[in-house]
């Protein structure tokens, strides 16, 4: 009832004129995203990639402190500890990693009968060296590796693919008949030709990884180049009187850098792969040098009777390339949502 | 077309020929010497060795000869292996590497199929996780160590299959198959989940819906077909994958095929076998590429060769 008798009693005076004013519908409501934070909201949603974007940066981590946590070095050989089974403080208790190891068929704490007083968490080798040390020195080795080998890719394909695309013509044509030719070489030939001429080492892998691993990214680069260089933007910016090394900075780049993103991240578990590869073939690192590869090659020789030593270096190769691929798969989702596989 | 596919045989050759010229000149400069116990010898006994071998001759004449031979399909003789010819040495080998190729390939590409299918008809549910995660899998983790774990479980530590070696009739392929086939079949689910997703958001489906077809029929006569053809466009990373792979599966499982013989070649220094599996590999790999290019034109002609892939 009172709603009504207010009703009624409305005067004149209790109305207002509203203008509308056109600036209002012009107006942006939510803040504006840069192509960045855009990114990032989409990347945030990917549960797999965020996981996996933790799990990697753990692996980093305990590849630069791992080596030092536990004290023992990683090239230290002690024959009285050798072929050690894992054994970790705390949870030995539970029955894992308490240090029983088989011998002769039968189960036995090793820790006992060799009189070993100290812990090797992932146990030892059979030189005695402590593989928990090593394995995170490896990871370290085999990460090394990938990141300057996909840096490398990287710089070379963008360089090569923004000139051949930017420039066109003749050189364009030159620059493509070369791709195509080399396109036609399987990578893993030229790369165990290229390692088997060189020093074995972290060099010789990195140059036989770069040396064809650049051409997928100058292809990405050329088409893209192409596709943004006769767009009115830049037409704008070269009538204002921008020279090219201005426009490819400034208005190319920016442009192709999620690409180049994306394709980067394809190239890390890549690298990591192919150094794997190679070590385990027998043509990559060698003794006394550690890393994933190696490590694995090391594990498979002694899979009957120790099988911790393979087991480690195989989880973390295999936590990284996942890692890396599903971060790759939410990068690729969220910068670019019209790539597809 | 015919153009096209001239031009590309053209760059068939070339490539081959760089292939075979560039291995030839690296196995030159590597370290070491392909006669074993070389350093043991006296100069005459090296001079009798070299000749036999026809490395005494300048360098430019061994290539030009070698070049020769090639160009009849002699692939020269294996310094390792006392006088044999590497054609005989590879033709063989080549039964396993084929019969474990084919068997990963087939039985890859077919499950994965199924499973792609299967998690584009569920998407998002616990079928589709479950596939895509298994497909992660096989593209993250290394064959070789893949390779390795199932040898331990299921050859040292069951004893369900033989640990290795080729001579146990089919027992002996499934385990290195088994390893080979996660790359294909990761590869192949991926694939078809995505595009069996958009195939089944288009047009003629809702209508196929409306007809009244049921489930199986529309998952297997209009959408599997559609989403089938952009699947030849990974057969040559496929095939590629393939051939790494077989390089260490077989030395895993001690298989006696083509990429053992690559890798225990580079190991003794035998320049003349493992140049002639460089350009068997190569060969292999750029054939596959053409004919994948070409059959995908010819699939699909709204894809216009001429201005395709390259």
């Amino acid at each position: 009832m009172r709603n009504e008798n207010e009703q009624e009693k409305l005067t004149p005076e209790d109305f207002e004129r509203v203008t509308i004013d056109a600036h209002h519908s012009e107006r942006i409501e939510k803040p504006s995203l840069s192509f960045w934070q855009d990114a990032w909201l989409g990347l945030r949603k990917n549960k797999a990639a965020i996981v996996s974007m933790v799990v990697l940066l753990l692996v980093i981590l305990m590849a630069l402190i791992g080596p030092h946590l536990n004290g023992h070095a990683g090239d230290t050989q002690n024959l009285r500890h050798a072929n050690l089974p894992p054994k970790i403080p705390g949870i030995e208790a539970t029955g894992f990693f308490d240090g029983d190891g088989k011998l002769a068929g039968k189960k036995v704490d090793l820790y006992e009968m060799k009189k070993v007083d100290e812990y090797y968490w992932f146990g030892t080798d059979g030189l005695g060296r402590d593989l928990f040390t090593r394995l995170w020195e490896g990871t370290r080795v085999s990460l090394f590796i990938a990141f300057v080998a996909a840096a490398i890719d990287m710089v070379i394909g963008v360089a090569y693919g923004g000139i051949s695309g930017y420039f066109g013509g003749r050189t364009d044509d030159i620059m493509q008949r070369i791709v195509e030719i080399l396109i036609g070489i399987p990578t893993l030939i030229v790369v165990i030709l290229m390692i088997m001429i060189m020093d074995p080492g972290i060099t010789a892998i990195i140059v036989a990884i770069t040396i064809t691993g650049w051409i997928g990214m100058s292809r990405i680069v050329r088409a893209q180049t192409l596709k943004y260089k006769s767009q009115e933007f830049v037409l704008a910016s070269r009538t204002l009187g921008a020279k090219d090394g201005k426009i490819i900075t400034k208005h190319l780049l920016p442009n192709m850098l999620g690409i180049i993103i994306i394709n980067t991240m394809f190239t890390i578990p890549n690298a990591i792969f192919f150094e794997a590869f190679l070590s385990f073939i027998g043509i990559g690192l060698q003794p006394p040098a550690a890393s994933l590869g190696t490590l694995i090659n090391d594990g498979y020789k002694v899979m009957e009777n120790q099988p911790y030593v393979l087991l480690f270096p195989a989880i973390v190769i295999s936590v990284l390339m996942i890692a890396f691929n599903l971060i790759g798969d939410g990068l690729r989702d969220a910068l670019d949502p019209k790539m597809k596989d | 077309m015919v153009k096209y596919i001239g031009k590309r045989i053209v760059y068939m050759f070339i490539t081959l020929i760089l292939i075979a010229t560039a291995s030839f000149f690296l196995m030159q400069t590597l370290p070491g010497s392909p006669i074993a116990s070389y350093n043991k010898l006296n100069d005459t006994q090296k001079a009798i060795v070299e000749k036999k071998y026809g490395i005494d001759k300048p360098k430019p004449v061994q290539y030009a000869i070698y070049m020769k031979n090639l160009a009849k399909g002699d692939l020269g003789t294996s310094f390792v292996f006392k006088g044999k010819s590497v054609n005989d040495l590879l033709a063989k080998r080549l039964k396993p590497s084929l019969i474990l190729g084919a068997q990963a390939m087939v039985f890859g590409t077919i499950v994965g199929i199924l499973l792609g299918m299967l998690a584009a008809l569920k998407h998002n549910t616990f079928w589709d996780y479950g596939s895509t995660f298994l497909a992660i899998l096989g593209i993250s983790i290394p064959s070789f160590v893949f390779a390795s774990l199932l040898q331990y479980w299921i050859a040292s530590e069951w004893h369900l299959l033989p640990v290795g070696l080729w001579n146990d009739g089919w027992k002996s392929s499934v385990l290195p198959s088994l390893a080979l086939a996660m790359g294909p079949l990761a590869l192949s689910a991926r694939f078809i989940r995505t595009e069996m997703i958009e195939v089944l958001n288009s047009d003629y489906i809702v209508l196929a819906k409306a007809k009244g077809a049921n489930g199986f029929e529309i998952a297997f006569k209009h959408a599997f077909r559609n989403a089938l053809i952009p699947l030849i466009t990974v057969l040559g990373p496929l095939a590629a994958g393939l051939v790494t792979g077989s390089l260490v599966v077989e030395q895993i499982f001690a298989i006696p095929g083509i990429g053992e013989q690559f890798v225990s070649s580079i190991m003794t220094n035998d320049h003349a076998t493992i140049m002639g599996t460089t350009l068997m590999f190569s060969a292999f790999l750029i054939v596959v590429i053409f004919i994948v290019d070409i059959l995908y034109g010819v699939i699909d002609p709204r894809i216009r060769v001429s201005g395709g892939k390259g």
